[in-house]
This record gives structure tokens, C-alpha cells and sequence, in this order.
């Protein structure tokens, strides 16, 4: 075997229960390349000793035939999941020095069915960007980077590099406008945003607690079915999750696809829409044809406005969820001799700007005599968004999308930094599914001119991610992309 | 009742009042955690991670705290809302965790109900409920264990409230007051909130404007927070009145604010005006879908419901014959009615009712007992009540009897037997004593012969008397008459 | 909608964020020109539009009236900027 860590989890665990080698050393050889790429800056804290633990008692299964669903497998863990006594930052300075005594539930889940931390993953801080830059860590390079560094995409864009870059088998990730799928798009790998209701939010730091969710990152479609069997399923503490059952997505992937309605939205597919792009988007739709499906144009008329409400109701909840970072009873504290002064100088001192910005926005769209012109009006907005796609479906059984209009693009690009808008509008083709609570994947389906990849995005019914993977794995097989 | 008029020597002022009372339900969890609700442990030790707002926490709705609201909605003639909605109210604040309180704002899950209250002269009147509302309780802070900092305990943070709001139809301040004991009283019936004031458990916000008397306009209102007394809500409305009233006669104008009502002066003081108002951005609680009840679960509440205090009241006046002052004061207290009924089980109601109001209250106070540690039981009181009833013993006797039951508990029929209290009914017996006193006073004798016959009663006192009070009074009366009367 | 100073500087105290007396216009600016984007929502008529609240068709899940956390002060405090005698302490709060 010339390098293990090369492998994706459905083979890990095949070498993993033939004993070609073992956890622990499989885990040792991902902590190896994660020192030599501590450049990319993926992850904000290692943890290299308890994941060495974890991969010992995973051999130990092993041993006794004892082992579980995802034994012995190393992930990363986007450092928004709350992991008990491994520090949580969300990636900034405000939490910089937490340590949650509890385990969110995603990881939980993970955790018993036998997964190995190697450590928490770099994102944008709370989950706000598109780009990895506003982490209070630094930014993270893609490792698909030529001449200059190039962003990861974001907000998991830690997650996506280093399952790009093999730093972990696999990583979680989490999606309030396309955090799972954009930075998938742009490394080159596969992530799936499940229906909102699937995984618990419990123990996620929350970031837009309407339009969160948690899902995979990984090498192709059959790890993502893995890992989402082994993350999603109702849990009481959140009350916002399903009690709907989760099947056995790796059993979808063999489907086959005769006769199934794929919609291409032509609202996707504006006048200025990049030619590479559209190319890729009409090979993919050839593909399924090819292999039987049926595709048909739909319409989603309120798709322009997608990104608009979005921007409202996303600072709205998240200004709310972010007052409680105020210095008093975890994370960064600055002094004041009041109670005012220390909430002002913990939060302008703690939070990065992009945060404070959104932070503010949401505030102002919140308040007295603001709140029906934009609030309120971004909700009914997203009714008519979330009752565009159900009309689609009517129509269709799936959704073909490019996942974002572009590539990814250089670390502290001008036209990006200069207007926030601008960086917005790389979501304009995900947003509109968090909206709706849509389950969508992303899969890398070419390469630009430049040589950097492109994703192609399938949107669902809610509660079909199992179709998602079946058309999802024919897209992958005829692609025939190829990972770094 | 006598409408209550301010009158000053520039004119006639009527008052306009409403109250928010916040109650705390009763549970063993909170409404949004799993956390105890107990009081009185070390700081920060019914503390959940929910509670304390940490990362990632989500709150989670306690069953039972929307099965108290409901019972307390029904309690209060209201509406029951299907469908309710939390909501954020977002500010920042020391004692709540996540600097918003999770509430309810547009969509309640009571409606408008009405409760009647019971003025001094007897009147009744009825007050409208507004809206009732569940929402989470702040944790506490201490100022004075230290000079320079603030403690924060969360213990109490996420404790289930319940918000009443009255429309404005306190006209007087004793209506106030009897709406309070009114509410307190229901609440206890219902065992959904202790109802205490003084422990904080019910905490009432009082409204308060003026208008001129007669007109129907609705002037800018005090707010004054967190009273904690019956009497210092009523304190607090006269004192904000006049403080209004001063206002407008000397042409001045009131502002809407809040302000905090101080005991020790029975004055409000303005609360430090911060330089932006507050803004509290309420929107619908994203963590938490929409509360929908069935009829079917409204309906098995209601079946639930036992009698409350005016239902009771109105059943002892008018099938058990007590007065409606009686019935009031032993149906605001459930314990009190519980006890009632049960003493006056196949009794005389109320002759029962009669002894409670006297020497049995009397007794309780006397001996600073609550009436659950009562010596006297409810069946061996009614029992006393019997025994008079049945001339076993006299009135006179059956207050010794009571003296010795509420020292050692015992069963007054036993106590009279013992102690051979019972009354002297045989005609032989009497007639014997009454000879040895017509024997041994002849003067009194001749007088009442000469037509001095109210000397009657002083034999009667004579022969009871030598009875040792046992004697029979009306057997003994009839006896001396035919005796004297020979 | 277009936001004055005095609104960035209430929104700024809303949020408990500074924002520096140099930084008020710039931030004004920028606001103006999100908001002005974000109304182009105005092209829709939604008078008669429920807003959407909740995506999943879910009614909210009870749970038992049951003690099942707390009991865990030091690890409610072990994260605590400042904690002394079992209290988080903060500046002298003046009601």
C-alpha cells in the first residue's frame, strides 16, 4: 500500500476490517501530513493524542470483531461542533479559549460508531463568509492552488482543503447558505447539505439557527452516503429536527436513474453565466439523459430574490444568536468599568468584522419600525422561494444546478474585499435551498481552462437525499474527475 | 362599591389601572431545560448548559409548564390558543444568559378571560384578562458581597413564568388588591403557582394613568416594576396617582416610563434613563416550531379542572345556607374549603362554618399553626358540632370541649364521655337540684311570686350552675317555670 | 430606506459594538448599500403572503417534566472569564 491516507473511507474500512494495517497507524500517517501541511492552515487545533487513544480502542474492536460503522476512520472536525474538552473557537477570537464540557450531537454520533478526532478544522468565523478569510485564524489555502493561494471557499472551507489535501478521511461540515457545498465546489470533492430536520443542530455553535445544518465532506458520493447515515437521525434535544427515519444511503448508489425527472431551473441560467460553467452544467444533464433520465426545464421564479432574503434573515437570527458572546460567562472577556463597557469592548474587541457587520445588519433589520419592511418581508419572500421549488417538484423528482457561478478564487481578492455584496452573490446559486430546507449535494464535475475544479450541485425533495446519492453516483462515474 | 374619586380643590380625577403579573409555574423542571427548578441550593447548581446559554444549547419545552398554562388559562375564563408561537425579546441583561428571553409575542397561548373580584361592601366586580403568556424567568444577581462587582447565579435563570396582563380596569386601588388575592387565591386552588409575593414567585408590574373624572381618554401610564406586596400595589397606585395629578394641575405633562416603587417612602422614583430606548426586536424563536394543542388535549384539561373559589363560594351560600362573607373567606383559601367541607360533612354547615370562623381560626392563630397542622381535625370538629346539635352538650360546654381537642386532638365525644360532660337531660336529676335551690332561697322565691318574674333566669343560672353546666338549659327552664309557677 | 449617524450609532449600541466616531460614515455607507440592495424585494408583492417560519411541517415536541441536567456548577464555571465563590462576577451592575 504506498500511502493510505490516499484512500477514501468505504476502502479505509475495507483495509481497516483485513487488518492491511491498522487505525492507529492509519491515524498516525494522517497526523504525518497534517504537520507537513500546516501551511494550508486547515486546522485550528490538533488533536493528535486523544485521536491516537481513540485509534488504539478502534484496533482493540477491531480485534475483537467488535468494530462499528465508521471504526477507526480519522475525521476532521469543523470547529463549530462543540466537542467535549477538545477547545471550540468557531474560528474566533471570542472563543478562542473555550472548551465545551459537552459533545454536540453530530459528533456524538460519529464518535459511537467508532470515528477517530484528529483535530477541529478552520472556517470562517461563525460560519460568515465564502472564503475562509474571516477566520480569526488566518485564512486556509486551497490545495488546488497554483501560483498564488487561492481560498478554500467557505464557510467549511478547513473542511474541504484538508479532505482534498488527505489531512483527514472525511470531515463534517455545516451549511447556512452553502458552507458545505461551495467549498466542496471548489476543492474538488463532494458535500452534502442534508433536509433541515436531519441532523441535529444540538451543540452546533449557531450561526442562523432557521437555515443550519449540519452534513459531510468528503472524497466522493459513496463517503458522503456513509458519513450522513452515521450523523443524521432525530434527536430530542433539538426541537427542530425529524423524526423521520434514515435509511441506508449507500444502498441508493446502485439505483439506477430510467426514467427520473431531472429539472434545470432556467432562472440558473442567466444571460452573463460563465460559458465553462453552463458547459459543464448541459455535460452533466447529457449524462443523465444518456443513462435514461428524463430532463425537462422548470422554472423557480423568485430565485433573483433568493440571495436578498437571504441577507436578511440569516444576520437577523444570527444577531440574536451572537449576543451571548459578551464576556461573561465564557471565551474572551476585555475590561470595562461597567457592565455596558465590558459587553462593548469584549464583543468590538472579540468578534471580527464581517461578523460585526452582520451582526448589525440583522440588528437594524430587527427593529422597531424595520421589522415588517425587511424582516417580515424577507419571510414571506421565503415563502414564495420554498413554494417555487415545491411547485418544481411536481414536475421533477431532482434538481441540476452548477453549485457556484465560479472557481475558486485568490486569498484577499480586491473586488471581493472591496464590496460585501460582491463576496454575497458567490451563493446565489445555494442560498435558495437553505431557504426552503432542501437536502442538496455537491460534486466536483470538471476543471476550468485554469485547471481548477468546478461543482455540480443536485437539489431534492425533503427527505430524498437517498436520490440525491443515486444520481449523484452516475454523475460521478461518467465525470470521471480526478482528485488531487 | 363607592367609585373612587380623587378630589382635589382644582377637580375631580378618576384613576385607570392595569397590571402584569408574572407567576412562576410550578414544576420540576424548567420550561426550557432539564434543569431543577428548586430554590435555595448553592449558586449555579440547578444549572444546565442550556441554562447557562452556552455554545450550540437549544432550548426544549417542558410538557408540564404548558399544562399548568393551560389550567391557568381555564382558571381564568379565557381563551385557549391552538396555535401559539415563542418568541426572542432580545436585550442585554447580567442575569440572562443568552441575552434574549425566550417569550411569547404575537400569538399567546392564552386569549382575553375575565376573573370576578369581591369588594369590601360585598359588590363584585368583574376584571378583563388581556392575554396570558409562558416565557422563561432571569437568573439573579447579588450587589452586596462585594464593593466593586455584581454576582451572577443562574439557578433561577429558565424557571417557567407565566406573564397575566389585565386590561385597564382597575378603577380603584382595592380593586387591585382583591384582584391580586383573587388571582393568588385560583392559582392555589389550581397548583400552578405558589402565588407568594414576598419570595418573589408572583412579581406584578402596575400600570397606572389618571383622567379627568368622567371623561374616556387614556393618558401616557406609569409602569412600575416588580412591587411585591398586595399593600404596596395599592400604595403604589394612589402615590403614582397623586403624583399624576400634580402634574397635570400644575400643567405639566406625563411622560410613559418605567419606574421603581420604593417601600420605605411609599413613593416611585424615576429608573435611570438609558441614552437609547430599548429595542427589543422580538421575531419568532427559530429553535422552536410552533406550539399547536388539539381540542382533544384542551378538552382533557378541562376535564382536569376542579372547582375554583367562586364556583365554591356560590355552591356554599346557596346549598349549604352560609352567609356570603363566610363563604368567601373559606373558599379563598382551597385548604380552608377543604376543611370546611369536610368537618361539615352530614353537619350542620353552617353552625360548622361558624365554628371555623371563631374559635377555630382563633385557635390556629393563636397557636401560629397552618391549618394542615391543625390539632383539631376537620371530622372531630364537625363531630362537635354534631354533639351540640344533638343537645349532647351545651354551647358553653362545647368550648371547653374545643379547648381540650385543640390540646390534645382528641375526639370530642370522647372527651365529653370521659369527662362526663354530657348534658343532664333526665327530668329526676334536674328536678332534685331545683328543689335544694327553691329550698335554700326563699326570698327570691317569694319576690318572683310577687310578680318579679325574671328572676326566672337567675334559678335557671342557679341550677346549671350546681350542674357544673351540665344540666340541659331549656329542660331546666321548663322545670324551674312549672315549679315556680305552682 | 436610507440610515442617518445617529441610526449606525443606536444599531451599534443595540448590538453592544463600538463603532468608531471615524468609522460612522463609512459604516453608514456600506449599510445604505446592502439595505438598498436587499430592497429590491420591494419588486414583489407579498401582501397576501403567509411569512415562513418554520421549514419543516413540524409542531413542536414536548418533553417530560423530568430533572435530568444541572448538578455540573464547576463545569457551568470552568469557562467563566471571572468566577468567584461559585457566582460568574461582572462590574457592579447599577439598577
Amino acid at each position: 500500500m504506498s500511502d493510505i491516507t490516499r484512500l477514501t473511507v468505504s476502502e479505509t474500512l475495507k483495509a481497516l476490517k483485513t487488518k492491511e494495517f491498522t487505525s492507529y497507524e492509519l491515524t498516525e500517517a494522517y497526523l504525518r501530513n497534517m504537520e507537513n501541511a500546516r501551511n494550508y492552515n486547515t486546522y485550528i487545533t490538533e488533536n493528535a493524542e486523544m485521536a491516537l487513544q481513540q485509534a488504539k480502542e478502534s484496533d482493540i474492536r477491531y480485534a475483537k470483531g467488535e468494530n462499528r460503522a465508521l471504526e477507526g476512520i480519522p475525521l476532521g472536525i469543523k470547529d463549530l461542533f462543540c466537542t467535549k474538552n477538545i477547545r471550540t473557537t468557531a474560528a474566533s477570537h471570542i472563543l478562542d479559549n473555550f472548551i465545551p464540557p459537552y459533545e454536540s450531537t453530530v459528533t456524538q454520533n460519529l464518535l459511537d460508531d467508532g470515528a477517530v478526532f484528529l483535530g477541529k478544522l478552520n472556517l470562517d468565523e461563525f460560519a460568515m463568509g465564502g472564503s475562509n478569510e474571516t477566520s480569526y485564524f488566518g485564512p486556509v489555502i486551497n490545495p488546488w492552488s497554483k501560483d498564488k493561494p487561492l481560498v478554500p471557499g467557505g464557510s467549511s472551507g478547513g473542511s474541504a482543503a484538508a479532505v482534498a489535501a488527505h489531512l483527514c478521511a472525511a470531515a463534517t461540515g455545516t451549511d447556512t447558505g452553502g458552507s458545505i457545498r461551495e467549498p466542496a465546489a471548489f476543492c474538488g470533492i463532494t458535500g452534502i447539505k442534508p433536509t433541515y430536520g436531519r441532523c441535529s443542530r444540538y451543540g452546533i455553535v449557531a450561526f442562523a439557527s432557521s437555515l443550519d445544518q449540519a452534513g459531510p465532506i468528503a472524497q466522493d458520493v459513496r463517503d458522503c452516503a456513509i458519513l450522513l447515515k452515521s450523523m443524521a437521525g432525530f434527536d430530542e434535544k433539538d426541537s427542530t429536527s425529524c423524526e423521520v427515519a434514515v435509511p441506508d444511503y449507500e444502498s441508493f448508489l446502485d439505483g439506477d436513474i430510467k426514467g427520473l425527472k431531472i429539472g434545470l431551473p432556467k432562472e440558473y441560467r442567466p444571460d452573463g453565466l460563465n460559458p465553462e460553467i453552463a458547459a459543464y452544467w448541459d455535460k452533466a444533464a447529457e449524462y443523465l439523459k444518456a443513462r435514461g433520465a428524463k430532463i425537462k426545464e422548470i422554472s423557480l421564479p423568485h430565485t433573483k430574490y433568493a440571495l436578498a432574503t437571504y441577507y436578511v434573515l440569516a444576520p437577523a437570527e444570527a444577531s440574536s444568536n451572537l449576543a451571548r458572546y459578551d464576556g461573561i460567562r465564557y471565551g474572551f472577556r476585555a475590561d470595562g468599568q461597567h457592565l455596558d463597557d465590558l459587553y462593548i469592548n469584549t464583543r468590538t474587541q472579540g468578534f471580527g468584522s464581517e461578523v460585526k457587520r452582520r451582526i448589525m445588519i440583522g440588528t437594524y433589520v430587527l427593529s422597531a419600525g424595520y421589522y415588517d419592511a425587511y424582516f417580515l418581508k424577507a419571510q414571506k419572500m421565503r415563502r414564495l422561494i420554498h413554494d417555487d421549488f415545491m411547485n418544481a417538484f411536481k414536475e421533477c423528482d431532482v434538481i441540476l444546478t452548477p453549485t457556484s457561478p465560479i472557481t475558486a478564487f485568490p486569498i484577499g481578492d480586491e473586488s471581493m474585499l472591496e464590496n460585501p455584496i460582491n463576496m454575497y452573490l458567490n451563493d446565489v446559486f445555494t442560498v435558495s435551498v437553505n431557504l426552503a430546507g432542501l437536502p442538496a449535494l455537491s460534486l466536483p464535475i470538471g476543471l476550468s481552462a485554469g485547471g481548477l475544479p468546478y461543482g455540480m450541485q443536485l437539489i431534492g425533495k425533503p427527505f430524498d437525499e437517498g436520490t440525491l446519492f443515486n444520481v449523484a453516483a452516475k454523475i460521478e462515474v461518467d465525470a470521471k474527475f480526478e482528485r488531487i | 362599591m363607592a367609585e373612587y374619586i380623587i378630589e382635589t380643590n382644582k377637580g375631580k380625577w378618576e384613576i385607570v389601572v392595569g397590571l402584569e403579573i408574572h407567576c412562576q409555574i410550578i414544576s420540576k423542571s424548567k420550561i426550557f431545560s432539564s434543569a431543577s427548578t428548586e430554590f435555595g441550593d448553592d449558586p449555579n447548581v440547578n444549572v444546565s448548559f442550556v441554562d447557562a446559554g452556552m455554545p450550540g444549547m437549544l432550548p426544549t419545552l417542558n410538557k408540564e409548564c404548558v399544562h399548568q398554562a393551560v389550567k391557568t388559562g381555564l382558571g381564568l375564563n379565557a381563551k385557549i390558543n391552538k396555535y401559539s408561537e415563542f418568541s426572542r425579546k432580545n436585550y442585554f441583561y447580567a442575569d440572562m444568559p443568552t441575552d434574549y428571553q425566550i417569550t411569547q409575542f404575537r400569538y399567546p397561548i392564552v386569549g382575553e378571560g375575565e376573573i370576578t373580584i369581591d369588594l369590601s361592601d360585598g359588590t363584585t366586580k368583574k376584571i378583563g384578562i388581556e392575554r396570558m403568556h409562558i416565557e422563561q424567568d432571569a437568573g439573579k444577581s447579588i450587589h452586596d458581597l462585594n464593593p466593586t462587582k455584581s454576582y451572577i447565579d443562574l439557578n433561577r435563570a429558565g424557571v417557567g413564568l407565566m406573564e397575566i396582563v389585565t386590561k385597564p380596569d382597575f378603577r380603584a386601588p382595592e380593586e387591585a388588591g382583591a384582584f391580586l388575592r383573587k388571582l393568588r387565591s385560583i392559582l392555589r386552588y389550581l397548583g400552578t403557582c405558589d402565588g407568594n409575593m414576598d419570595e418573589g414567585s408572583m412579581r406584578c408590574d402596575v400600570n397606572v394613568s389618571v383622567r379627568p373624572y368622567g371623561s374616556n381618554e387614556l393618558r401616557p401610564r406609569g409602569e412600575m416594576k416588580n412591587v411585591n406586596s398586595v399593600k404596596f400595589v395599592m400604595q403604589a397606585i394612589e402615590s403614582e396617582a397623586k403624583r399624576h395629578i400634580e402634574v397635570y394641575e400644575n400643567g405639566g405633562q406625563i411622560e410613559q416610563e418605567t419606574r421603581q416603587f420604593d417601600p420605605a417612602t411609599g413613593q416611585s422614583k424615576l429608573m435611570r434613563k438609558k441614552e437609547f430606548a430599548h429595542d427589543y426586536r422580538y421575531f419568532p424563536e427559530p429553535d422552536l416550531p410552533p406550539l399547536v394543542l388539539s381540542d382533544e388535549y384542551i378538552n382533557t384539561v378541562r376535564a382536569e379542572m376542579i372547582e375554583l373559589p367562586d364556583a365554591k363560594k356560590q355552591r356554599f351560600v346557596e346549598t349549604l345556607g352560609l352567609t356570603p362573607y363566610d363563604a368567601m373567606v373559606l373558599c379563598e383559601n382551597k385548604e380552608y374549603a377543604a376543611f370546611f367541607e369536610q368537618a361539615a360533612q352530614g353537619h350542620d354547615a353552617k353552625k360548622v362554618a361558624n365554628w371555623m370562623m371563631g374559635d377555630f381560626f382563633a385557635m390556629l392563630n393563636k397557636k401560629r399553626l397552618d391549618i394542615s397542622q391543625s390539632p383539631v381535625s376537620a371530622e372531630n370538629l364537625g363531630n362537635l358540632v354534631e354533639l351540640i346539635s344533638k343537645d349532647v352538650i351545651s354551647g358553653k360546654i362545647a368550648k371547653d370541649v374545643f379547648e381540650i381537642m385543640s390540646e390534645t386532638g382528641e375526639d370530642p365525644e370522647k372527651i365529653v364521655e370521659e369527662k362526663g360532660l354530657k348534658q343532664v337531660t333526665d327530668t329526676g336529676t334536674i328536678e332534685t337540684i331545683i328543689n335544694e335551690v327553691i329550698a335554700s332561697n326563699p326570698d327570691n322565691v317569694a319576690a318572683y311570686k310577687n310578680g318579679k318574674t325574671n328572676l326566672a333566669g337567675w334559678f335557671v343560672g342557679q341550677v346549671i350552675k350546681m350542674s357544673k353546666g351540665k344540666a340541659n338549659p331549656s329542660i331546666v327552664n321548663k322545670l324551674i317555670r312549672e315549679k315556680l309557677d305552682q | 430606506m436610507a440610515i442617518d449617524n445617529q441610526t449606525v450609532r443606536k444599531i451599534a449600541f443595540l448590538s453592544r459594538l463600538k463603532v468608531e466616531d471615524d468609522k460612522i460614515e463609512p459604516t453608514k455607507e456600506e449599510f445604505n448599500k446592502i439595505l438598498n440592495w436587499i430592497e429590491e424585494l420591494n419588486e414583489v408583492n407579498t401582501d397576501t403572503v403567509e411569512p415562513l417560519i418554520s421549514v419543516n411541517d413540524v409542531t413542536l415536541k414536548m418533553r417530560e417534566d423530568k430533572v435530568t441536567s444541572g448538578n455540573c456548577k464547576d463545569e457551568v464555571l470552568k469557562n467563566a472569564p471571572a468566577a468567584e465563590y461559585d457566582y460568574f462576577a461582572v462590574p457592579k451592575v447599577v439598577e
